[in-house]
């Protein structure tokens, strides 16, 4: 991909190499941060960047407009590196109004760059976000490098000659800030032209609007005497590969798609709108000619009990919500336990408890899948660390799933969901099959057993329709081997020990667990789910500072894998920082009898690297090479 | 078609599974399941092709007798299990049992969603207004000021009727029939069985242990005939044990007449099951003692059917659009190679 970067108007404007930027843009919930930040980080990817991502938006559709609460953000840190989190502090912030800046700008590093529409800072626009007086007079700016670009009117003047309203002009801004991003950071412009001419494809006006906003933002960045530095960043040395952006649900719909199949499963993916959770029906409803059904559901309930019923029927039944809806499936996923039956339920996880926190993220229901059922009802249970990481995830869910007959849930959450990575694609044609047998007709002088068990002690999957195998089904306790209802007491206490054991083998498919840094030493950060970027960035920079520290991030939370016991032995102290008040701590604590300690935080965002790191620093003790470089310099 | 090989003829028998039946001796629920087992070898479908979905009540224990596929799912749910069953396999034939506290009160949200999509499945509720299988507390259907095990002083709720209920989901077949009538029971649910989308078919259910008597009227031998109303299609609504009874209209509201001085069946009523559906809500609303309650089919109208909707998007997107491919999808839009 050609990059135009060479400065043309003015040859006296200094590019600066960097190894990496975290930039955030912010505005009001209709300005188009959402689309920018989207923009920005495909391109920074196809220019070989590493990329991670964090869109923050309120849960309003249109909060009253220049208000604080109307505030959303779009967080991107790319760099020339391996990054694994959207990054802690700010090297440029870009507010679209005063509520915008207020609400950020304590994020942005010292010295660091702050773009502004100074067009929006007007008497009308300070009162709309509460202010007294002008943020921009504050003397505190003089900490940053404030640039006032009036960017309203300068969009105007570059779609004037269009015969735009000004309602429409004023649309446009988004891609003026756009373009001056782009200039700042040497980014092509080719890829968001492409985005441009397709998005706004009905309308030749429009599409022009903000083609032209766009190079008048970037023609700005050339001239203004403002900006005398633009940032280069090299591409990352990423392992050789074919690549692509995915956002989090973008990949469980394609990870789902693609165990459909590797299994020569149809897909039947039965769903109830929730935040944030739904681009994933959004996603799967696109594809009705690879054969996926998507059934939107009047509940909840009705969209897990309708994929037991698919399940009952052979396909590849998967329901997804976030915790309120996981809440309200609880019956129904105790029923498929007792049915037996393969299901993938998928919580993407928000702040809680009731409706909480909807586009925020946590990791507060894990206890809630792992036990939020009534009776003994245990369910294997995985967590997807990253967006890339959800593919993978719903592919191994669904092995499980049909090896052992059983629901298998996956955590994910709304940082994942949202948040974009490079990814390497996968060539379907090298991905293991995943093999089902269904067992086929019997004569009548036969019997059918639809709880025998194998050596895994999984059911046989007979399918309506299939001669000789009618069989029913049902959420009574049920005798083992003939299927039939059973109030025997030894009989209940053997299905109980069944279904329990027929979780813990799930051990027996998972490989050893990976353990990053030295395989033994002063403190093991344990992990799970979406904290991995943070939790792996800390780690590193704290082995990095010589701290005997290392990291092992859990996908397999029910069943633990079978090596944990000695990896957690392996370390003085063990370190579980979660999203939550302690929920995987707790498990750890009363499964193998340690002293481990949480590092806990519910505020709706995810951890910063920097609070992570200290807390590594104050358990661990620092090594005499960091003695030894402490004295040298 | 010479060279089909005959399905084999099956009776009742081969659709009675090897379980112990455990409703209550006496329970008009043996009455339904016989005629179940009696009309579906008229169906001339194989008994693997035959699936039986439940939530919970008594009624919903009727899956494990029948030597079908079966689900006994969980409380007011069968219809959610159902529809996504159907989808998944649209050729296979799917009853839905339940009862009135498992489709009305805690499963009305499905039973609606069901009705407005118009599945292709056979939905037979079994009425018999009290609660069984928890021990006799007041269903939605029990009458007002019934008392019962959790309405000491009376039922203070006004009755649901899912006949009403049924048409304003605009359910495409919805009739009526009485547990101990049992060749109309029969017939009927032949019908509904037959009738492609969803069918309703409400069945006055006797409990005689908790509600005994509830539908005595319409099932009594002696007063059956000037109690109820055999609806026929294109026929007028005649009723009583002479036949000397009919329904006029006077006005917009219905009215009992005798059939002399005058008044010949050509001034009554006919029965039209593809009628506007203010037919059926005149005929829904006609209860017990003021007027003959309607047995029989009240509508029978055609329309889309939900899991064959389904099935065509995904045909036409596949038609237009080609059999998709992983491979090319992950690939599509950005991309980069990293050498």
């Amino acid at each position: 991909m050609s990059m135009d970067v060479a400065p043309k108007a003015n040859g006296a404007k200094q590019v600066k190499q960097v190894s990496g930027i975290t930039v955030r843009l912010v505005g009001d919930s209709g300005d188009g941060m959402q689309l920018l930040g989207t923009q920005l980080t495909n391109t920074s990817a196809l220019s070989g960047n590493d990329v991670a991502t964090f869109p923050d938006f309120p849960a309003e559709i249109r909060a009253p407009r220049g208000t604080r609460a109307g505030v959303s953000g779009f967080q991107v840190q790319f760099a020339s590196h391996e990054v694994h989190t959207p990054g802690d502090t700010l090297d440029g912030l870009v507010a679209m109004n005063p509520a915008a800046l207020v609400t950020n700008i304590a994020d942005l590093c010292p010295g660091g760059l702050l773009i502004v529409d100074e067009d929006s800072f007007e008497d009308k626009d300070l009162k709309l976000a509460n202010l007294g007086t002008d943020p921009l007079e504050d003397p505190a700016m003089e900490n940053y490098r404030l640039v006032k670009v009036p960017m309203t009117k300068l969009t105007r003047t570059a779609v004037q000659s269009l015969g735009l309203s000004v309602k429409e002009a004023d649309r446009c801004r988004n891609f003026f800030a756009m373009g001056l991003v782009y200039w700042l950071y040497g980014r092509d412009t080719e890829s968001t032209l492409r985005f441009i001419r397709s998005k706004f494809s009905k309308s030749e006006q429009i599409q022009q609007a903000n083609e032209r906003a766009l190079q008048a933002g970037w023609a700005y960045g050339e001239t203004t005497e403002q900006l005398d530095i633009s940032y280069r960043v090299e591409a990352a040395a990423l392992p050789p590969g074919h690549y692509r952006n995915v956002m989090g649900n973008q990949a469980l719909a394609w990870g789902l798609m693609a165990a459909a199949e590797l299994s020569k499963k149809e897909l039947f993916y039965g769903s109830y709108p929730i935040t944030p959770a739904s681009d994933i029906l959004h996603e799967l409803c696109k594809y009705k000619n690879f054969g996926v059904i998507t059934f939107q559901a009047e509940d909840e309930i009705a969209a897990v009990c309708g994929a037991i019923g698919a399940a009952y029927g052979g396909s590849m039944a998967v329901t997804t919500s976030s915790g309120p809806g996981i809440a309200l499936k609880a019956e129904a996923m105790g029923l498929a336990v007792m049915l037996e039956l393969p299901l993938i339920v998928i919580d993407v996880q928000r702040g809680g408890p009731s409706t909480g926190l909807p586009t925020k993220t946590e990791q507060a229901d894990l206890l809630q899948v792992l036990f939020g059922r009534n009776g003994e009802a245990p369910v294997p249970v995985l967590a997807a660390r990253s967006p890339g990481d959800c593919f993978d995830t719903a592919v191994e869910a669904w092995r499980i799933a049909t090896r052992l007959m059983i629901p298998v849930v996956i955590l994910s959450d709304g940082y994942i969901a949202n948040g974009a990575e490079p990814w390497e694609i996968p060539d379907m044609n090298k991905l293991a099959a995943i093999e089902i047998e269904h067992p086929g007709p019997i004569s009548k002088d036969e019997k059918f057993r639809p709880y025998q068990r194998d050596e895994m002690l999984a059911r046989p999957w007979a399918l309506p329709g299939t001669k000789g195998l009618e069989h029913r089904v049902g959420g009574i306790e049920k005798q083992d081997g003939t299927g039939n209802i059973s109030y025997d007491p030894e009989n209940h206490q053997k299905m109980v020990n069944i279904r329990a054991q027929k979780v813990a083998n799930v051990a027996k498919m998972i490989g050893p667990q990976e353990v990053f840094g030295p395989r033994e030493g002063e403190l093991l950060v344990l992990s799970w789910g979406g904290t991995y970027g943070a939790c792996r960035t800390a780690v590193i920079e704290s082995i990095a500072a010589g701290r005997r520290v290392a990291h092992c991030h859990l996908r397999h939370l029910n069943p633990f894998p079978s090596d944990l016991a000695d990896i957690l032995s392996r370390y003085e102290s063990v370190l579980v920082p979660e999203l939550n008040m302690g929920q995987l701590l707790m498990l750890i604590r009363s499964r193998y009898l340690i002293d481990a300690e949480g590092f806990n935080k519910v505020k709706g965002k995810p951890f910063a690297v920097s609070e992570l790191v200290s807390k590594i620093a104050a358990m661990t003790t620092v090594t005499q090479e960091e003695v030894l470089a402490g004295a040298s310099a | 078609m010479s060279t089909a090989t005959a399905l084999p003829v099956l009776t009742a028998n081969d659709f009675a599974s090897d379980q112990e039946i455990r409703w209550c001796p006496g329970c008009g629920d043996y009455s339904i399941l016989a005629q179940m087992k009696k009309m579906l070898p008229e169906l001339g479908l194989p008994t693997e092709q035959i699936v039986f979905v439940s939530g919970i009540g008594c009624s919903s224990r009727f899956p494990y007798y029948m030597n079908t596929y079966g689900v006994h799912s969980i409380h007011g749910r069968a219809p959610a299990v159902a529809t996504g069953l159907k989808v998944a396999r649209p050729d296979l034939k799917v009853f839905v049992i339940t009862g009135d506290g498992d489709a009305l009160s805690i499963g009305g949200n499905h039973f609606i969603h069901m009705l407005r999509r118009n599945v292709n499945i056979t939905l037979v509720l079994f009425n018999n207004r009290i609660y069984g299988l928890t021990k006799g507390q007041y269903s939605p259907t029990s009458l007002e000021g019934a008392v019962t095990k959790s309405t000491p002083m009376g039922v203070v709720d006004h009755p649901l009727n899912p006949i009403l209920l049924a048409l304003g989901a605009e359910a495409t077949f919805i009739a009526r029939s009485v547990d101990t009538q049992i060749k109309h029971l029969s017939a009927t649910l032949k019908r509904a069985a037959e009738h492609k989308g969803t069918a309703v078919v409400e069945v006055y259910q006797n409990c005689n242990v908790f509600n005994d008597g509830a539908w005595s009227y319409a099932q009594d031998k002696a007063t059956r005939e000037d109690t109820t109303l055999e609806l026929e299609n294109g026929k007028p609504m005649i009723f009583g044990k002479n036949r000397d009874k009919g329904i006029r209209l006077n006005g917009f509201q219905p009215e009992v007449v005798e059939l002399k001085g005058g008044i010949a069946e050509d001034d009554l009523l006919f029965h039209d099951e593809k009628a506007d559906s203010t037919l059926v809500y005149m005929l829904a609303r006609m209860r017990h003692p003021n007027f003959p309650e309607p047995i029989g089919v009240f509508r029978d109208v055609e329309s889309t059917v939900f899991e064959e909707q389904m099935r065509n998007q995904v045909k036409e997107a596949i038609l237009t659009r080609g059999k998709g491919d992983l491979n090319k999808l992950f690939r599509s839009g950005d991309t980069w190679h990293v050498k």
